[in-house]
């Protein structure tokens, strides 16, 4: 029989039973459909976890307070337990390193902002002149912290888009002063938006001198340390000497923490890699089970049609063309059935991009090529035993069935 | 030369614990071009010895040569070429696809054998036209009368121009009048040169042919080819 009458032959008969087709094309949709969705929503929260990370800035090695590596017992702790806090100084220190391009302290606090009867509650980031290009952050109007004596504060401000929104409204905001805690400030600049970023709203975000912040909130430590490498070679090198620089500094002491963006990155990106990998697991077992439905679907056709198996061989088929003609039917039922699934799943996906436009959810293209050839793959498998048993009828059993 | 040649054809079934002889040591000749029919009460054997003439079943013992040739010995992918470009089947409950119109039904062998659509074109439209179909090309089985699915059902049988027609009670589910018609179309396709079979009940029926075979316990019991007188 040529190809094209055997898919013709092969879709009628699927046509002409038209509830046990849908119903496993529906199955195997669901079990497309299922994989498309769970690795969109998988590699979704990947990439929205390193598009947060790499929003933090370029090249970047963050210094923390405190250890929390596990690098065992510690005698040194056992001696002396409170660490060290991290001080203006300490960042100024780091400056001088070769392989450091730029440094920015980072002092956090809640304060309120008011300015003609509006108040509200904001988050203030004591910072110097660099902390805007460490991370990536531009200005939409007015200028940039003064590049100043990092413990002399002046009394200025750089707020927030939204922040500028609901204070001034469409007044000019730079150049007026705003009352930031017990202080009085000038806005100096108006940041861009730029949305969420790793937990810290820019849009509502006041960033003042460093020492000022600290001043405000009466504490002399930081929260965390920036530093731009030099470049993305540079990265492990800044990494290791500023460990080494603030541990002389602290007396010997290993009591910061030292992280670089990359491996941030490289865990984040692994771990839910693995989970969008584990999820695509579980949902390949609902095509499994499609490609069982499919097989059974297919061994009921076989019952249901052995009078025409035998009608069929008795006009001359040949046992190969009636396995192809059954094999077609099963791989037709899989594919349709996958094709309405991926199309499902896509749909789902850009639904759920809808419903949370900061999610990425966007199936990878492994998942998709892999959830369509196991749908394929598994209903053709299972197709080859149903076509194998339509071929072996004894055309004269098969004829008086009918 | 003989277009069938049976010599000492068995067929045992086994039923529960008992073998049942349905074909016994069975000889017959057939030449090219005759109307037999097979008569005989149930059980005599007479649709066993039409399926293995169709080659659907296999002897247990003894050879059928068709045209000359050994087909009890051949592979089922042999055998169904055979089926497809020398024997045509006509049935009882004229077995037609349902979901399938008169005119798909009819070229149904030509595309099994994988002849060209636009052969199957022409051919089915002589044929819709010789069976007196032309106006039911695309009415699916459920559409047409007993009369008119046996003819679709001969026209099937017919359209890759076999050497022989087996027929199985053609005239079984039919009324009086119809069954006369497709007795009419048959004998005409005999007269045309095809070899044709017919197993009936119908005594009447039988007489028309040729030559008349009546079976009993899988023997033949009376062959009017070689009867006295």
């Amino acid at each position: 029989m040529r190809l094209a009458d055997t898919l013709r032959f092969a879709r009628d008969a699927a046509a002409g039973y038209p509830v046990r087709t849908a119903l496993s094309v529906l199955a195997m949709s669901i079990g497309v459909a299922a994989v498309v969705i769970l690795t969109a929503l998988g590699d979704g929260a990947r990439r929205y976890v390193v598009g947060q990370f790499s929003s933090l800035g370029t090249n970047l090695v963050i210094v923390l307070p405190g250890r929390s590596g596990t690098g065992g017992f510690n005698p040194a702790n056992a001696i002396t337990s409170t660490p060290r806090d991290l001080t203006i100084d300490d960042a100024a220190s780091l400056r001088r390193l070769p392989s450091v391009r730029r440094v920015a302290p980072l002092a956090v606090g809640t304060s309120e902002i008011a300015h003609g009867g509006k108040l509200r509650e904001a988050m203030v980031a004591g910072s110097t002149a660099e902390f805007i290009p460490i991370r990536n952050f531009e200005l939409a109007q007015g200028s940039p912290l003064p590049d100043e004596d990092w413990n002399r504060g002046s009394s200025v401000a750089i707020i927030g888009a939204k922040l500028r929104q609901e204070i001034f409204g469409t007044e000019p905001a730079v150049g007026q002063l705003v009352r930031v805690g017990d202080r009085r400030l000038r806005v100096i600049g108006v940041l861009k938006p730029l949305g969420q970023g790793l937990g810290m709203n820019t849009d509502e975000l006041v960033i003042v001198p460093v020492s000022l912040a600290q001043a405000m909130f009466n504490s002399n430590t930081l929260f965390r340390i920036l530093i731009e490498a030099n470049s993305r070679e540079a990265i492990p090198a800044a990494r290791t000497q500023s460990l080494e620089l603030l541990k002389q500094r602290h007396r010997g002491e290993e009591d910061v923490t030292v992280i670089t963006q990359d491996a941030v990155l490289a865990t984040f990106d692994k771990l839910l890699g693995a989970l969008t990998l584990a999820v695509a697991g579980i949902a390949a077992i609902s095509l499994a089970v499609a490609g069982i439905l499919v097989m059974n679907v297919m061994l009921v056709a076989v019952t249901q049609r052995t009078g025409e198996i035998g009608l069929l061989k008795a006009l001359g088929a040949s046992a190969d063309t009636i396995r192809l003609a059954f094999l077609a039917e099963a791989a037709m039922l899989s594919g349709i059935g996958a094709l309405l699934g991926y199309l499902l799943g896509q749909l789902g996906a850009f639904a759920l991009r809808q419903a949370f436009p900061v999610f990425p959810a966007y199936p990878p293209d492994w998942a998709v090529i892999a959830g369509l050839s196991t749908a394929l793959a598994t209903g053709l498998l299972f197709g080859v035993m149903p076509a194998r048993q339509a071929a072996r009828l004894e055309p004269v059993l098969a004829l008086m069935k009918h | 030369m003989a277009l069938i040649e049976l010599s000492g054809i068995e067929r045992r079934f086994l039923l529960g614990d008992t073998t049942v002889n349905a074909l016994n040591g069975l000889d017959l000749q057939i030449d090219a071009g005759q109307y037999v029919a097979v008569m005989g009460p149930s059980g005599s054997g007479k649709s066993t010895l039409l399926n293995l003439l169709g080659l659907l079943d296999r002897p247990n013992a003894g050879s059928y040569r068709l045209e000359g040739r050994d087909v009890t010995t051949l592979s089922p992918e042999e055998q169904a070429t055979v089926r497809s470009r020398r024997i045509g089947f006509v049935f009882q409950s004229f077995h037609l696809v349902p979901r399938l119109t008169a005119a798909e039904n009819i070229a149904l062998p030509m595309m099994l054998a994988g002849i060209a659509p636009a052969e199957r074109k022409q051919r089915v439209a002589q044929a819709l036209t010789d069976f007196g179909l032309d106006k039911r090309a695309d009415h699916k089985p459920d559409q047409l009368s007993g009369g008119q699915r046996q003819r679709v059902a001969i026209a099937r049988a017919t359209i890759m121009q076999p050497a022989l027609i087996l027929a199985d009670e053609p005239t079984g589910n039919l009324d009086r009048h119809t069954g006369d018609e497709v007795v009419h179309l048959l004998e005409a396709l005999n007269s045309q040169g095809v070899t044709l079979i017919v197993v009936t009940h119908d005594p009447a029926l039988g007489a028309r042919a040729g030559r008349q075979l009546v079976m009993e316990d899988g023997r033949l019991k009376h062959d009017s080819a070689h009867a006295p007188g």
